[in-house]
């Protein structure tokens, strides 16, 4: 028999705010343990969550970028289970009104378009972390991620393969990325996934049991989980291997199997009702207003625009949109030099060869567009050499400078006085009348020893084509 | 009683605060084994803004556990009663034997109301989000107000004045103009008409029903007029009540794990063991049952027919409470049904409790403001604190303008 895959993903991702969601704190990765921690976000009595209102426009943004509607009236409830890492012991959540319903994303597989649609995006507090040390025996709680922001963005049982879910996933991230909702990293667990599976018989109306993987934290850790799961549930359901029950697995990457987890770990009421701390949040048309007008052009646009109206190369171009502070930097470096080729060739090579030499991701890419469009234009001109175009590049990196200013500053104009050049070969020239005959009775190189003496002289500030013309000149003249 | 004396050393004997009230230079431990001995970080709101009136807020009184009790006999420290063994809030006792000015307390399921009618104290829950929350141990948020007992409405004006504001910290806060109305100075109506709520006088015991007949009495020959109303309404807010405070109340105790602060059982070889222990420990009967009831009335079978129906009634009797104040000015019921309990009788019957929550139910729910003077309780609009105040200080004076 022919079977088809049913999965739904809930998908949580933190959210690129400075603060916590109803505290103070910083929301920033990698701090000391308990070092972003205060009296609200550790569950000390007598703290009243205050919301944080840029939760809520990334809220938005995020279910704009989705195609969601955006309830106008959204409320936040409480979500109660005791785990040690969980403070209050009740999670602030969404439950009853969240924030963007009705949504959907188009994806494109090697079987072409499909739309999956989005059933909710609700906004919510993450928890806190467990640091086991097996040696001592101990379990220690790290509080700097709790209330950290995040949404939950819960799809329709629509994705039928790992190939589907992995698309899923790649847009999603894509689109909040580009929107600066979530820097999105698996790694560093801002962007985490759960996966509901089951099976049936192809064509089939009714659902088969499911199962629930939970916090999955890599793309192909996914694809591999969901074939795993595929294949178990058809060796269940065929061979009669074993009982399929409705649970929440755990999969195991390294030994490439999903296992069931305790049943304690997964049973309980949650008890949802209203938080009555938390005024629900009226949004209003300005407030709406605002966040649409935020919203960037979609990547897929924006390529198009770079190609037709810019000239770019198909792959110049979709290398640009992979970053969304790739193409600001872009397009403001573009309005001053005009020039897109020579513009992103600076982006793609030297911009990217910095960053990978600070291990930097393309998305901390921070350096003043017009600064760099400045920049391509001295180098075309020839008023710089690439060489110092290069240096005053990864100056531009550390501040905010004029990229012409620093290069008077530091010497790097290049001489375009043709007395001073002629000058220094005559020097040159007089100097080392052995490469002067050298060159004269065939030997190429002898000309390169004696352009690289000018060269140093002039301590590179000469375009090489007119320094070699004034040397050949020259030599030639003798 | 176990009362608490400022580290701070001072002079001044002006306020005290019940033990749900956090202060940094004294213990607040809720009247709970699982915060024995616990001492905040942080300082409640109202206590800073008293302090910064320069008011001595020198003690800490004893609480029931959580602040839950209406009658006052299930604290760690012992049950708050008189010297006759009839159960009292410790505040209402300190005040009354003038060891302070006024008391302070979060007024969480009644208990200061009630002890304010039986020691003839002065006494204003405030309405709800004119004074901060903020640094309150948390129970029933949806209700609870931190409120004023003193002798004398005078008094309860006064500290109400520096008590009321705004506050970013809270986020139930009023807008500064609205907290501004309960301001000493501030414009307000005076009574004119008060309604009685009949429902509520049947079940009152004859020394109740003389004092409310007396204050009725005056108020009349003072001008102003008096009118009956059925009120069956009102019955519906104990229940409704009962099942949002559990509700909430269980929720809010929730973060009392023995994890992080306050009790924790040291027998515990696993984390379940550790939770079951040091709350099974360090809990008292009433929280106890408390959480279980509200762990149910929460739980997905019985949510909307619990819990979401009780936020309905909530609803209906919140407006009815309000059409009635559309044409009266204050609403008279009683504080309670009779002068007191000992502890005796009520552990013999878990139910006194319940019943008596029929005096304090409506205003809890709804965070109508409530000043109980002579006895008696009146409730008025929104934000008409000072009306009823004013009203109070009248009558209390024998009627001279």
């Amino acid at each position: 028999m022919k079977y088809e895959t049913v999965i739904g993903l809930e998908v949580h991702v933190e959210l690129a705010t400075e603060s916590k969601i109803f505290c103070a704190c910083s929301a920033k990765f990698g701090a000391e343990q308990n070092d972003h921690v205060c009296p609200a976000c550790c569950g000390m009595p007598g703290m009243l969550p205050i919301l944080n209102k840029r939760v809520v426009d990334l809220g938005m943004t995020a279910g704009m970028m989705l195609n969601c509607d955006i309830n106008r009236e959204t409320t936040f409830d409480k979500k109660s289970y005791y785990y040690p890492d969980l403070p209050c012991s009740y999670q602030t959540t969404q439950w009853f009104a969240p924030i963007c319903v009705n949504g959907a994303v188009e994806i494109e597989t090697s079987k072409g378009k499909k739309q999956i649609r989005i059933k909710q995006i609700h906004m919510e507090e993450d928890a806190g972390k467990l640091v086991h040390d097996d040696w001592t025996d101990t379990s220690l709680v790290d509080f700097n991620r709790t209330s950290v922001p995040l949404i939950e963005i819960v799809s329709q049982p629509d994705i039928s393969s790992a190939e589907e879910a992995i698309a899923y996933l790649e847009r999603i991230r894509t689109l909040l990325r580009f929107a600066r909702v979530s820097d999105c990293r698996w790694e560093q667990g801002s962007m985490r996934c759960d996966v509901n599976l089951s099976i049936r018989p192809q064509g089939s109306q009714e659902l088969g049991v499911r199962t629930e993987m939970k916090n999955m934290n890599s793309l192909s850790a996914i694809a591999r989980a969901i074939d795993y799961e595929i294949s178990r549930h058809i060796d269940a359901v065929e061979n009669r291997a074993e009982e399929l029950v409705q649970e929440t697995r755990r999969w195991d990457d390294v030994k490439g199997k999903s296992y069931a987890m305790r049943n304690k770990e997964t049973a309980g009421d949650y008890r949802y009702f209203p938080d009555p701390n938390i005024m629900p949040v009226i949004i209003d048309d300005e407030w709406y207003d605002r966040i649409k007008k935020s919203l960037p052009e979609l990547p897929e646009v924006k390529k198009q625009r770079y190609i037709e109206e810019l000239g770019l190369s198909e792959y110049d171009a979709d290398q640009i949109v992979q970053s969304r502070a790739f193409c600001d930097v872009f397009e403001k470096a573009y309005e001053e030099s005009r020039m897109a080729k020579e513009t992103a060739n600076w982006l793609m090579s030297d911009c990217m060869t910095i960053l990978n030499k600070r291990q930097q991701t393309t998305d901390m890419l921070a350096i003043n567009g017009k600064a760099l469009g400045e920049l391509v234009k001295l180098v075309a001109e020839d008023k710089v050499s690439r060489a110092s175009g290069k240096k005053i590049l990864a100056a531009m990196f550390d501040e905010d400078i004029s990229p012409l200013k620093y290069a008077e500053e530091n010497g790097l104009i290049m001489s375009n006085d043709t007395e001073g050049i002629e000058k220094i070969v005559r020097e040159v020239i007089e100097a080392d009348p052995k490469s002067v005959s050298d060159y004269k009775s065939g030997k190429e190189k002898a000309l390169m020893a004696l352009f690289g003496k000018c060269m140093k002289q002039l301590k590179g500030n000469c375009s090489p084509q007119v320094l070699k013309e004034i040397l050949v000149d020259h030599i030639n003249r003798q | 009683m176990k009362l608490y004396i400022s580290e701070l050393g001072t002079a001044a004997r002006d306020i005290v605060a019940d033990d749900m009230i956090l202060t940094t230079d004294m213990p607040t431990c809720a009247g709970s084994k699982m915060l024995d001995g616990y001492k905040s970080l942080f300082e409640a709101e109202a206590v800073t803004r008293l302090r910064d009136a320069k008011y001595s807020v020198y003690g800490k009184a004893n609480t029931g556990e959580l602040g839950l009790d209406l009658l006052g006999e299930t604290s760690y420290y012992g049950a708050c009663a008189d010297e006759e063994g009839k159960l009292t809030n410790a505040v209402a006792e300190i005040v009354k034997a003038e060891e302070a000015r006024a008391g302070l307390t979060l007024e969480v399921n009644g208990s200061s109301a009630r002890a304010a009618a039986l020691s003839s104290l002065t006494y204003i829950k405030p309405t709800y989000g004119t004074v901060s929350r903020y640094g309150t141990i948390p129970a029933v948020c949806s209700g609870e107000t931190v409120s004023v007992t003193a002798k004398g409405a005078s008094i309860c004006r006064e500290i109400l004045s520096a008590l009321a504001g705004h506050d970013d910290k809270d986020g139930t806060s009023l807008p500064q103009e609205k907290c501004a109305l309960l301001k000493a100075d501030a414009p307000r109506d005076s009574v004119k008409k008060i309604a009685v709520a009949k429902a509520l006088l049947a079940s009152v015991d004859d020394e109740t029903a003389v004092m409310i007949g007396a204050y009725v009495e005056k108020a009349r020959k003072n001008g102003i007029e008096v009118a009956e109303i059925d009120a069956e309404e009102l019955r519906l807010a104990r229940p409704a009540w009962n099942i949002l405070m559990s509700a909430e109340v269980c929720n809010n105790v929730s973060r009392y794990d023995g994890v992080k602060f306050g009790y924790r059982s040291m027998d515990s070889t696993n984390i379940d063991d550790l939770y079951t222990n040091s709350r099974t420990e360090a809990f008292g009967y009433l929280l106890k049952s408390v959480i279980l009831f509200g762990s149910d009335v929460l739980s997905t079978e019985r949510y909307m027919d619990v819990y979401d129906k009780a936020l309905r009634i909530r609803r209906v009797v919140s407006d009815y409470m309000n059409s009635v104040l559309e044409g009266a000015d204050a609403i008279l019921l009683p504080a309670c049904s009779r002068r007191s309990y000992t502890e005796e009788e009520v552990k013999k019957n878990p139910y006194i409790a319940y019943d008596e929550s029929l005096y304090t139910a409506p205003v809890l729910i709804t965070g109508l403001p409530a000043v109980v003077t002579e006895g008696v309780q009146i409730v008025g609009k929104a934000l008409a604190d000072n009306s009823l105040l004013d009203l109070a200080e009248l009558l209390e004076r024998g009627g001279e303008r």
